[in-house]
């Protein structure tokens, strides 16, 4: 059965390894959900935290797919008990629905949501967490206005305590082979 | 013309070189061992063509009459000769030729580096004249490919280029090179590449799975080997006859192992796949341990997977990890270079003979012939059969000749019934089924091993799809023989059509050319003949003739290629007629 599955890819930053990952999806017509990149805790090694919804079984493909690439150096997949995941959504309200004692002001509150900034003509609300919370907050903020919505691509933790320096080390070895 | 020479590059590493990157483009395919490219000039990359007219003396280039040829020819080339094919196109409608090829060096793992030129790097983006984006376009067809924009780029991405396409699971690599960093200059200095340390291109096999396979194949009653190209790639072909006749194990080869074993060993079983023999097919579903090397499992291969060897234990032995488990599960997967593999496998296993086991094959070999082979190859009236010509050919080739075919019915019946005493003999596109392959891949062949005899086994449709190439030969003096099945026809289009659509032959019957007027206009020797009654003169005429030469045969128009294993049907379900 598909399943929400989150991938992680690290790779060294270089033009063109983006299209290189995304190939590997869509070649298989596999919709990216979401995408983030950023540095890692290895200097010079960047990740890609890539949420699909495929098989278990399709997932152990396009992580072995990815990782035979030349500029990979590992790729991952986690169900979502095996990570710690957040996305993180700013919302840009009227100034005139945020003022005090208002409802909105007490959704914010209740979604233990930030205010992040307040401008003369809107309010900056930040709210992060599970893709279910942010949209949830999103509902509820809706009949006050919302001017405009982002939300961030997932960034995940996982949970198996190997660090990556030591798949690296591994991998140093074996391509020295 | 000498190709094979491989040039002096004892003093171009000097340090404080101070060389243009156009130079420096040509001094790195030198140190690389590049004697031969193939390849079309154009505005983007004249820079490059100008040093190779001063280095004319230590590289040829090949000018092919398009791109797509310049690809295949580098592809023929590299299976021929075990070398990088390398080849070098302009920009933009340059480029975008070389896509076929490349797509399908990729597919057969056939390790080429193509060099193409781009516009200026302030000009990238901007539509120049030319301009079209490369790396996007070859990203999801190449092993890796690098945009070089500064000189200096240079010397290091060539060493990874080669290294890349060479090692491991081998295949195609793209440098794209704009037009200022040809003309900017570097301290050239080369370094080859040995390791890259985000790719393992030599995996270390399991001991603990070596075990385990040894002890699935020693506990075997009906063991059964298919083997690839891998087993060619890795130059596993010794280790592979130590197996199969240590442990006397029936070994049936893919269409892209063809020649890594003898045909006429006793152990060799056939070809496996949708019109592969009828033994190797059905045994699929009769065996208890299948010992997979060096392949992958292409869906021509296995046919329905729901179909595939339920029944049997599956050990695969495999460069690339991505291919364990993509399309048949493995019990026990021996990751890393074929011949490291079976070395260390062999000694493992125990002697064995597996003589009744044998004779199931023997049987089904036996049905096969009284069924299709006779009819095929032996005919004695109606229009000549592709089958005759191959059988007839195999008598003057002794097995010893490289075979080069197109796509289509033809190649089946090249491949089925086609001859080899010698490894890296047969050269065809195995995976993509490339049209138009088997023309340049066969004038890349030769030059790759000019010694040996290279005949390109064509049909009518294949070769009007890169007949230009005809001019290659013409300038080039390559000694190719062409052998063109005319049946008139897209034949495994209609042959498909006759079985699958009730006759219905859309688009596929062929008006063809004058083709001897064709041979002739190249001053290429020809004949056409149509009477079986000339056939065996024909063919020794052709291959005594000291040079070129176009011999087409006119062959029976609705003839079918049998075996077959019909689209979405198990390989036991393989139909004979």
């Amino acid at each position: 059965m598909p399943q929400q599955i989150t991938i992680a890819v690290f790779s060294e930053n270089k033009a063109g390894l983006l299209h290189r990952v995304t190939t590997s999806f869509t070649r298989r017509k596999i919709n990216i959900e979401s995408l983030t990149a950023s540095q890692s805790e290895v200097p010079g090694i960047h990740r890609y935290t890539i949420v699909v919804e495929i098989t278990p079984e399709d997932a152990d493909k396009l992580v072995h797919a990815l990782e035979k690439q030349v500029d990979i150096q590992k790729a991952f997949w986690y169900s979502n008990d095996e990570i710690i995941y957040r996305e993180i959504a700013l919302y840009k309200i009227r100034a005139e629905a945020m003022t005090d004692g208002s409802p909105a002001l007490e959704v914010v509150d209740r979604h233990h949501a930030r205010i992040l900034s307040v401008e003369e003509h809107f309010t900056v609300i930040q709210k992060t967490g599970r893709r279910e919370a942010t949209t949830q907050l999103f509902e509820e903020l809706e009949p006050y206005g919302i001017l405009e919505f982002v939300r961030s691509g997932r960034v995940a933790i996982s949970r198996p305590m190997k660090e990556l320096k030591d798949y690296l080390a591994e991998l140093k070895v074996a391509s020295a082979r | 013309m000498s190709t094979t020479t491989k040039p002096d590059t004892s003093e171009t590493s000097s340090p404080s070189n101070r060389i243009t990157g156009s130079e420096a483009v040509v001094r790195c395919l030198l140190e690389e061992g590049v004697d031969l490219v193939f390849g079309y000039p154009g505005g983007a990359i004249m820079p490059v063509y100008d040093e190779l007219y001063k280095y004319s003396d230590q590289i040829h280039h090949v000018l092919v009459r398009h791109e797509q040829g310049a690809t295949h020819a580098a592809q023929g080339y590299a299976r021929s000769s075990g070398r990088v094919g390398a080849c070098i196109a302009t920009s933009g409608p340059g480029a975008t030729n070389l896509i076929t090829g490349i797509a399908d060096a990729m597919i057969d793992s056939t390790p080429m580096v193509c060099i193409t030129g781009q516009v200026p790097k302030h000009l990238l983006g901007s539509d120049a004249f030319q301009e079209t984006d490369v790396m996007g376009i070859t990203i999801p067809v190449t092993k890796w490919s690098f945009q070089i924009t500064e000189a200096s780029e240079i010397p290091e991405v060539f060493a990874k280029a080669f290294y890349v396409a060479k090692s491991g699971r081998p295949g195609p690599v793209v440098i794209d090179i704009t037009k200022n960093a040809q003309f900017g200059e570097l301290d050239y200095q080369y370094e080859r590449c040995e390791v890259v340390k985000t790719y393992v291109s030599r995996p270390d096999v399991g001991r603990n799975e070596l075990q385990e396979a040894a002890d699935l194949i020693n506990s075997a009653e009906r063991p059964y080997i298919l083997f690839g190209q891998g087993v060619i790639l890795s130059e596993a072909e010794a280790e592979l006859k130590a197996l199969v006749e240590k442990a006397g194990i029936p070994a049936a080869w893919t269409i892209m192992g063809l020649s890594a074993m003898d045909t006429d060993h006793s152990l060799n079983v056939g070809m496996l796949g949708m019109h592969g023999n009828y033994g190797p097919n059905v045994m699929i579903n009769e065996c208890d341990v299948m010992i997979a090397i060096g392949m992958r499992f292409d869906d021509r291969v296995t046919g329905n997977l729901e179909k595939f060897a339920k029944q049997a234990k599956v050990i695969h032995v495999e460069i690339d990890r991505a291919e364990i488990d993509k399309n048949v599960k493995t019990d026990v997967a021996l990751v890393g270079d074929a011949k490291e593999v079976l070395s260390l496998l062999t000694p493992l296993v125990n002697e064995n003979s597996h003589e009744a086991w044998h004779q199931k094959f023997k049987e089904c070999d036996a049905m096969e012939f009284d069924k299709v082979i006779q009819n095929e190859c032996s005919p004695t009236e109606g229009m000549m059969t592709m089958g005759e010509v191959i059988k007839n050919l195999n008598q003057h080739t002794k097995g010893e000749a490289i075979i080069v075919t197109d796509v289509g019915q033809h190649q089946m019946v090249a491949c089925r019934y086609a001859e080899f005493k010698q490894t890296k003999s047969n050269i065809t596109s195995g995976g993509l089924g490339t049209m138009g392959f088997g023309l340049p891949a066969a004038i890349g062949a030769k030059l790759g091993a000019p010694e040996r005899q290279v005949i390109a086994v064509v049909g009518d449709g294949g070769i009007q799809m890169t007949i230009e190439e005809l001019g290659v030969i013409l300038q080039t003096d390559v000694h190719v023989k062409i052998v063109l099945l005319n049946n008139e026809f897209l034949g495994m289009v209609r042959q498909w059509q006759q079985l699958f659509f009730d006759k219905r032959y859309s688009a596929t019957e062929m008006v063809n050319p004058d083709f001897q007027k064709i041979a002739e206009a190249y001053k290429i020797e020809s004949k056409r003949i149509d009477d079986r009654a000339d056939l065996d003169q024909s063919l020794q005429d052709m291959l005594d003739h000291d040079g070129a030469y176009f011999l087409e045969v006119m062959v029976g128009k609705e003839n079918n290629v049998f075996p077959m294993v019909p689209s979405g049907a198990g390989v036991s379900e393989i139909r004979l007629e």
